[in-house]
């Protein structure tokens, strides 16, 4: 192509002139910059396959199916400015994400004044699917149940009597180690210590009291730019406490910061390693050839919530031969589709819940990623009455 | 025809031109300059009363929303530059006319949104029992407005009283630290009584009912969706707000209290000895820049549905303070125009420009110049202009500060200066 | 309990100790651009996230030729303070010293020249690491050697890199101060502090003397900003603003433009904090968590300029006319 071609190009992506009357986007929002890129990296490579893959048929049908992916810097604010944009870019009828359900939650505010399907494949705060609106969805657990799983598994199979609960203080921090201390409560564990901190590298004030109370489970309830760094203090200042995270542990970076401390950590992850699906396989393998990269835990999810659009395209371009779906159109669609995911079946209650949701417990026995499935738990969500 | 004359006569004719263009091309935003830079040109040359003010009543009220009902983010963008502009003047009484550096500014943003999310959201229930919230948008947003303006400039009073009897650069630490602990108590005040939500924020947000408007378009025969009803609203709520601030300010610029503040700027013990009372005076600046702040933030709040502490960053201050610099110090006229040159660079400009490099790596699309040949889908993914906005601000002030401290639309006490000292040379 | 409580303590001011040393390390840095220009130098805490860069690029690159923890982090101390000092140089050359040259009358002119080369450095970091390695947040990688605990009487646990730090930091301070009283160098400096037109007349140049001050600050900083990243894993483009402001505290708590001040500031500062973030919480029962931690400092700073403006060893400024 010469100069001029690609200034156009520029131009016309960049003054965001209309393309065709039947291109359709789905954007993904997750974060891509700043301390949990590796997670949010995973949502948009996912995403960005299953969109790839589904193209041609689209094409042959008369549609440009296009990928857009956003970046949400894991803040809410920036996360709600993103939403708003989305929202004015009338191609895109569908959005994967978010990873933070902090962010989540004041974006899909947003998304349901335009009726703009969501399909999560990571938030698993409840509030998300609580509101019952008809445009959101989430294809992952939920911390009500992720929380409890991680403590039943602390209390009966670690035997923790005393328990040190710790939360980064985001909503799906704070949530996930809330549930947690209510079940290990109710188990008869003792909780010696509930704290939220912001703190990003000194958590030496933590850890002293850590000393002082002498747990022998630390809780983190938080993501791993963070659960990370504490872990290697925590070692660092010798308290063996076991440690246990919940799904925003399951990265390759994690393992990264804390290095050899990670030995011995366990997971609640919602995002089951790769090696539990049959059907994983040949995903990761096509990942790999994309991308040059391995997938990692939210690309399966990711990935699968891709195919909930695409799916849902589908079926209503097939039943309305010659229009183009409307964003309501998209989100009854969405709430209607029924498939066989890479994760094992895919159908919404209700509320946007997936009927079905795994749980798994994973363990670090060495410094590597991905670390050792040791429990599988499926827990059936019953369709509200 | 003097030359006044041939510019009036031309520049409704280049408003036009310039509207125009954004209704035959709504989808293409950028658009938008030209529109706002006519709509500057207008403040600053000379023309016909009547053409200037009707040039300008035609792109405000006609021009932009007929425009906007096509493409909402218009409106989107306009009313951020509404708002920033808002808070840029606010800014622009205290670090420009009265020379306070103040770096925690957005601490009254974040205190005016906060007054109505609380109390505008179910979030109000945490702590007061009884289930009376959230409370209606119709009428309690007008009067949280007013409220909001309140708070913030009490608030204002309660930090100025301490922090203003500190001079030039400690002052700038003190508002800096005493921001961030507006942010650290809104992101903290969750226990032992929730009352903002933490870090988690506060949403949904009520709004005033937008039913009238739909109700005055149906009956002039026009059908147009809630979304673009609540779009059209905020337009004109941030209009008018916003006018009205411009209108206050000019009154003070050339009231008592706008000579005290640039007396207390140009020298402080020379304005003491002139009988001026520091504190008060300054505590005063600092409440009406602070008043402003709160009643934007209260529109904010509504507008995103949503809030959280971390808007109201240190970056957030230093965004509405580099709006201040580019403009000019103590120029009304410079305020606006950095906040709408800042908002756009910052929200539409940069992010097209991300959006822009990012489609052009994913379609793998390869530059050939003949002597070099580079692969897009080799871009790395960090480099996006929307994200680099502390660079860009950073330029700004810097660069502002080394060659034209003055700002780009100079305070006119200071061009009168200027032009007065070179009429005496010449003479 | 309560005799946990008081058995803990002496591990709790070791722990404030060492993140003293830090903030110290740093605050002379602003307390010397302070005593020489009268400047808030907002872009030091730049600088030093600049050396904590430095030295995780050090580590990742050194760590398959140097074998020897102690030599590499040698190495990498070095390397930080002269790439810090060199920034802080950068900086005075490029934007306070035209301003200096114009004459400001308004001293809020270099103020905010310095914040947004704060915020112009923190992105231009950002976009290097983010170009160079795709990530711009990074590791310090573990070393045995380093992390090795020593055991303290009292229950105390110092890990050698800790033991390094608070030595380090010593022999900087001890070095900073023969260097100002004790050399030309140090005379000159001082002489520029009190006055630098007369100073100028008697045959220094100020320029010069300031850009030495300025290479001094730097590489404190840096030095601080590869202790930093060493003691607490991991560092970004972002993590030299707490610090800075941190530093910038203790600086004006012990008397801003005064060495022992500085020192003295940041070890207060760091034990209030540790000090703070502990036992707050025992004893508001959790309604007072550590995350006022980062408040402190400010609180702390406001109250102290509203009482003792001078700080602790500074001497009180007259208003000129």
């Amino acid at each position: 192509m010469k100069i001029h071609t690609f200034t156009a190009l520029l131009l016309s992506s960049a003054f965001s002139a209309t393309v065709g009357a039947d291109t359709i986007k789905i954007a993904s929002v997750s974060p891509l910059s700043g301390s949990q890129a590796g997670l949010g990296d995973m949502i948009k490579l996912g995403a960005q396959l299953a969109i790839e893959e589904a193209a041609p048929w689209f094409k042959e049908n008369g549609f440009n199916l296009a990928f857009s992916p956003q970046d949400d810097q894991a803040s809410p604010d920036v996360g709600v400015a993103t939403a708003r944009r989305i929202v004015n870019d009338r191609e895109i009828l569908g959005v994967i994400g978010h990873l933070n359900s902090g962010v989540a939650i004041p974006a899909s505010e947003v998304y349901r004044e335009y009726q703009l399907a969501m399909v999560s494949p990571a938030n698993t705060n409840p509030q998300i699917t609580e509101r019952r609106y008809p445009n959101v969805n989430r294809i992952c657990g939920r911390d009500d149940v992720q929380g409890p799983v991680g403590a039943e598994f602390a209390v009966n199979e670690l035997g923790a009597k005393r328990i040190f609960v710790v939360h980064d203080k985001t909503t799906y921090g704070q949530g996930v180690a809330e549930a947690f201390r209510t079940r290990a409560l109710a188990l008869g564990a003792e909780v010696v210590g509930y704290d939220g901190t912001e703190e990003l590298s000194n958590f030496s004030s933590l850890i002293l009291r850590m000393r002082v109370m002498k747990p022998d489970v630390v809780y983190f309830g938080g993501i791993y730019d963070r659960g990370g760094v504490l872990l290697k203090q925590m070692r660092e200042r010798g308290i063996t406490a076991t440690y246990i995270g919940p799904d925003a542990m399951d990265s390759s970076e994690f393992v990264k910061i804390a290095q050899d401390a990670v030995i011995g950590a366990y997971y609640t992850t919602v995002a089951g390693p790769a090696d539990q699906f049959p059907a994983a396989r040949s995903f990761a393998e096509r990942f790999k050839a994309r991308f040059q990269k391995d997938a990692e835990s939210y690309a399966l999810y990711a990935y699968d919530c891709g195919n909930v659009f695409v799916a849902a395209l589908k079926n209503w371009i097939e039943q309305n031969p010659g229009k183009t779906p409307s964003r309501t159109d998209v989100a009854q669609a969405v709430r209607a589709v029924t498939i066989d995911g890479i994760t094992g079946a895919i159908a919404f209650d209700d509320k946007g819940d997936r009927v079905r949701s795994d749980y798994y417990i994973v363990k670090f026995e060495t410094a590597s990623y991905p670390g050792t499935t040791v429990k599988a738990i499926t827990q059936t969500i019953e369709p509200a009455p | 025809m003097n030359r006044a004359s041939v510019q009036s006569f031309l520049y409704p004719l280049l408003t036009f031109a310039s509207v125009g263009l954004l209704w035959l091309f709504p989808d293409t935003t950028i658009l938008l300059v030209p529109v706002l830079g006519v709509l500057f040109a207008g403040t600053l040359i000379r023309l016909h009363r009547w053409s200037r003010w009707s040039s300008m009543a035609f792109v405000l009220l006609i021009g932009i929303p007929v425009a906007g009902l096509e493409n909402s983010f218009l409106f989107e963008l306009f009313i951020q530059i509404g708002i920033y502009a808002a808070l840029a003047l606010g800014l622009n009484i205290v670090v420009g006319m009265a020379g306070l550096l103040d770096l925690g500014y957005a601490a009254f943003f974040a205190i005016g949104a906060y007054t109505w999310a609380i109390f505008g959201s179910p979030q109000a229930n945490q702590f007061i029992d009884g289930g009376h919230f959230p409370l209606p948008g119709w009428p309690y947003f007008y009067l949280f407005m007013a409220l909001a303006v309140i708070t913030a400039a009490l608030v204002g009073v309660l930090i100025g009283l301490p922090a203003l009897r500190l001079r030039g650069d400690y002052l700038a630490i003190v508002t800096l630290g005493l921001g961030e602990v507006v942010r650290v108590l809104a992101n903290n005040l969750d226990h032992p009584v929730n009352i903002t939500n933490g870090p988690k924020g506060i949403s949904p947000v009520e709004r005033p009912p937008v039913d009238w408007i739909l109700a005055i378009t149906d009956r002039l025969g026009l059908t147009l969706q809630t979304n673009h009803a609540v779009a059209l609203f905020f337009y004109g709520l941030v209009l008018v707000v916003m006018l009205a601030i411009v209108l206050i300010n000019r009154r003070l610029d050339r009231s008592r209290f706008g000579r005290a503040w640039v007396a207390i700027r140009e020298d402080e013990i020379a304005a003491r000895s002139m009988g001026i009372p520091l504190l008060r005076t300054k505590v005063l600046a600092f409440a009406t820049g602070a008043a402003f702040s709160g009643v934007m933030g209260a529109i904010f709040s509504a507008k995103q549905l949503f809030v959280s502490p971390e808007s109201f960053t240190l970056l957030q201050s230093i965004t509405i303070l580099a709006m201040v610099i580019l403009g000019g110090m103590g120029s009304i006229q410079g305020a606006l125009l950095g906040a709408a040159a800042v908002t756009l660079l910052n929200i539409e400009v940069l992010k097209s420009l991300s959006e822009g490099l990012n489609h052009l790596r994913q379609t793998g699309f390869v530059l050939d110049l003949g002597f070099v040949e580079y692969n897009f889908a080799n871009l790395s993914s960090q480099l996006e202009p929307a994200k680099y906005e502390r660079m860009i601000f950073g330029l700004i002030m810097v660069l502002m500060m080394i060659f034209r401290p003055a700002g780009l639309i100079p305070e006119t006490r200071h061009k009168l200066e200027l032009e007065a000292r070179g009429k005496g040379k010449a003479s | 309990m309560d005799g946990a409580l008081l058995d803990i303590l002496p591990s709790i001011i070791l722990e404030g100790l060492l993140v003293g040393c830090v903030y110290a390390m740093i605050a002379l840095g602003y307390t010397m651009v302070y005593g020489v220009l009268g400047l808030i130098n907002f872009a030091h805490s730049e600088v030093f996230m600049i050396g904590a860069v430095t030295g995780v690029e050090v580590f990742r690159y050194l760590s398959p030729h140097i074998d020897n923890p102690f030599a590499l982090l040698v190495v990498a101390i070095l390397t930080a303070g002269f790439v810090s000092g060199a920034t802080a140089v950068t900086i005075e050359r490029l934007a306070y010293r035209p301003l200096r040259r114009r004459g400001y009358t308004n001293r809020l002119v270099p103020l905010i020249t310095a914040i947004g080369i704060s915020f112009f450095l923190q992105d231009l970091v950002r976009l290097i690491e983010g170009l160079w390695h795709g990530e711009f947040y990074m590791n310090y990688p573990s070393h045995a050697e380093l992390e090795h605990t020593l055991v303290l009487p009292m229950d105390m646990t110092l890990q050698v890199k800790g033991l390094i730090t608070m030595v380090v930091t010593l022999l900087m301070l001890g070095g900073l101060w023969f260097l100002v009283q004790r050399t030309r160098l140090g005379k000159a400096i001082r002489a520029v502090a009190q006055d630098a037109t007369t100073a100028s007349l008697m045959g220094v140049n100020p320029d010069s003397v300031i850009a030495r001050t300025f290479f001094i600050g730097g590489f404190l900083g840096g030095v601080a900003g590869v202790l930093f990243g060493v003691l607490y894993t991991q560092v970004n483009p972002f993590c030299g603003f707490i610090p800075g402001i941190k530093a910038f505290t203790a600086a004006v708590l012990g008397g801003i433009g005064s060495i022992p001040g500085a020192m003295i500031g940041g070890v207060i500062l760091g034990q209030l904090e540790t000090l703070g973030g502990f036992y707050l919480p025992f004893f508001t029962d959790g309604a007072i968590g550590t995350e006022y931690k980062d408040v402190f400092g400010f609180v702390i700073l406001v109250l102290l300029l509203l009482c003792r403006p001078q700080g602790i060893f500074g001497k009180a400024q007259k208003d000129k006319v």
